[in-house]
């Protein structure tokens, strides 16, 4: 019975939370978007526009809810809540703070279903499903602009599928496990030179930009990009409805940075402050702001790059998963199979990776040349200036 | 293959797309210049928007906003209902009904008994501005026009000889007219010939008048 109640106690501070978190998120969002851009952005409501969210909030809830005559009633309205559904279901199996953890007091568990064994599956799978929500939304809109970012996000979505899940295979092999908490455990058990990001460097660099693009977010946010398709599968969307769209994609956000932190930064684990020996009072308190610390800044991450670099086009986009990504990640998990089966070190993977990742540039660049090559009247050309000063940079960056 | 042969006449330039070398076809040191410089004005904080209700935009001198009817020094509107810039107006916007001027207003024959303009349907030209002949009315910095109903920005004598009141005192809206001497329109025997908006080359003829505006030899001998 107590269990019951933790777990209700758990979905109903879950459920509370994100809507606000998200709030805050997008507040963030566009504070940092403004200050990119020179501006101040929100100050009107509250102290530094803190209040904005609330105000946001309000907004949505009281505007005039349109369901346009053309649309197909049930689908229209089902799919923003589909959406949110998803979102909040992938939730479900990510710890979110230190787990099987005796420090924590016994009321309190930082994750809604404990060991499930087939976690990230759990996640992908029902992640995986959000696309219902944007694909329903799209269609049943019957607009032109909404069905073309529908088709959009369901090519894009199936295509990014393969490398996410790839890129996790290598760990699961390495791990023996799909659980999360487990996976977290065996990491924080063998300390900072034992995340995997040391083993996985290109898988964690693939995950994190395939689930970038498993959550529409730019620069793959080819479904929505309001440039081109003025708001892609949400154009007929009002008030509440949008906002549950817009709720679901900022879950996505919080579900895939708390993956990575998980997956491959070490979960809760910092050096010196806290390892898996370390005890002092409060210490879950801690572990649970560096696990929030982590997400955050992938966060943060996110939204940088969102309003740093330009929208892929289509094709590129496409490109990408099938011609970059998903031979990559197949070749790192051959990797991972080579390394366990014949037991070599684990530190060759990481060597491994940085020779894929060469050889994954040196391939592109040589392709496009040949593919330019093939036009009429192809002209070899030089390496001009923009090129040479790029490769300076990096040559420096690489020191 | 034939098509090849005959070459058209070179009349395009084509600009190849640079090659991409192993960094570019990684996306990474872009990607991370471009976080670079996001992150560098994230940081310094060198904000360039005005905060609009509590700071008001410094507007060039010359800009055109809401119209005012000036007064002469005994308070009499200025206006001498000749017509002028209803006529001049291109959006129609200006209605004047005149009256014969009083016997104690030896200085002009009539007054406008009405002066209407509609402030919605103008398009500040400032037209009218330049066609009075007594510098009655003016185009003021007032920009922020705002009203409840459309009759409510059917501005007639009174409101606008108000606006007059409101913006006499503000040095960017000075009383252009100097009693007695006609208005600025009245000053030129000949116009000016205007300078050229595109440039001219240093040895044509027209580089050597005193409007010739940008000579393109100038330019290229700095650089």
């Amino acid at each position: 019975m107590p269990e019951l109640l933790i777990t209700l106690l758990t979905i109903g501070v879950v459920v509370g939370a994100i809507p606000g978190v998200c709030n805050y998120l997008i507040l963030l969002e566009r504070k940092l978007s403004a200050w990119m851009q020179d501006r101040i952005g929100p100050n009107r409501v509250g102290p530094m526009g803190l209040f904005q969210p609330l105000a946001d909030g309000v907004k949505l809830l009281l505007k005039e809810d349109v369901i346009p005559p053309h649309v197909d009633k049930v689908l229209y309205v089902m799919a923003p809540a589909l959406s949110v559904f998803t979102a909040l279901m992938a939730f479900a199996v990510v710890p979110f703070g230190p787990v099987n953890d005796d420090t924590v007091p016994s009321f309190i568990r930082f994750i809604i279903a404990p060991n499930i064994d087939i976690g990230i599956l759990f996640v992908f799978a029902i992640g995986s499903l959000g696309v219902y929500g944007i694909v329903l939304g799209g269609w049943a809109s019957n607009n032109k602009y909404s069905a073309l970012g529908a088709l959009r996000a369901s090519a894009q979505v199936v295509s990014y599928e393969i490398p996410l899940g790839m890129s996790v295979l290598g760990l699961a092999l390495m791990s023996g496990t799909l659980n999360l908490e487990s996976l977290m455990q065996q990491q924080v058990a063998g300390g900072f030179m034992n995340w995997n990001i040391w083993f996985q460097p290109l898988a964690a660099l693939m995950f994190f930009t395939a689930s970038l693009a498993e959550a529409n977010r730019l620069p793959f946010d080819l479904a929505e990009c309001e440039q081109e398709l003025i708001g892609g599968w949400h154009t007929e969307y009002s008030a509440l409805k949008w906002a549950l769209f817009f709720l679901g994609e900022y879950t996505h956000m919080i579900t895939i940075s708390f993956l990575t932190s998980i997956l491959f930064l070490g979960g809760w684990h910092l050096p010196f402050i806290a390892e898996a020996t370390s005890a002092y009072p409060g210490l879950w308190l801690v572990k649970l702001l560096i696990l929030s610390g982590k997400a955050f800044s992938f966060i943060c991450l996110m939204i940088m790059l969102r309003w740093t670099i330009p929208r892929f086009r289509f094709d590129q986009l496409m490109e990408l998963a099938w011609k970059v990504m998903i031979p990559l990640s197949l070749a790192n998990l051959v990797m991972v199979m080579f390394c366990m089966h014949f037991e070599f070190s684990r530190w060759w993977l990481f060597v491994g990776s940085l020779a894929l990742f060469a050889a994954w540039g040196t391939i592109s660049a040589n392709l496009r040349e040949a593919e330019l090559s093939a036009r009429p009247g192809y002209v070899k050309r030089k390496k001009v200036a923009v090129a040479d000063h790029d490769h300076g940079h990096a040559h420096g960056a690489h020191h | 293959m034939s098509e090849t042969k005959t070459k058209p006449k070179k009349t395009v330039t084509w600009v190849e797309e640079p090659q991409l070398g192993f960094w570019e076809s990684t996306f990474v040191p872009a990607i991370m210049k471009g976080l670079k410089t996001t992150l560098k004005h994230v940081t310094d904080r060198n904000t360039v928007t005005q905060q609009y209700p509590e700071q008001k935009p410094d507007l060039p001198l010359h800009y055109r906003g809401v119209h005012r009817l000036n007064r002469d020094e005994k308070d009499r509107v200025k206006c001498v209902a000749c017509m002028m810039c209803a006529t001049a107006c291109p959006a129609n916007c200006i209605s004047i009904e005149a009256q014969a001027a009083p016997p104690e207003w030896p200085d002009r024959d009539k007054f406008p008994k009405s002066f209407v303009l509609d402030e919605l349907r103008c398009i500040y030209c400032g037209m009218c501005e330049e066609a009075c002949p007594v510098d009655a009315i003016e185009l003021t910095h007032i920009y922020d026009l705002t009203g409840e109903t459309r009759e409510a920005l059917m501005f007639d004598r009174e409101k606008l000889l108000s606006v007059y009141d409101q913006t006499k005192d503000n040095p960017r809206d000075p009383v252009r007219t100097r009693r007695g001497i006609l208005g600025p329109a009245a000053e030129f025997s000949s116009l000016p010939t205007l300078g050229p908006a595109t440039g001219v080359p240093a040895a044509d003829r027209s580089a050597k008048n005193p409007t010739a505006g940008v000579i393109q030899g100038n330019q290229e001998s700095h650089s």
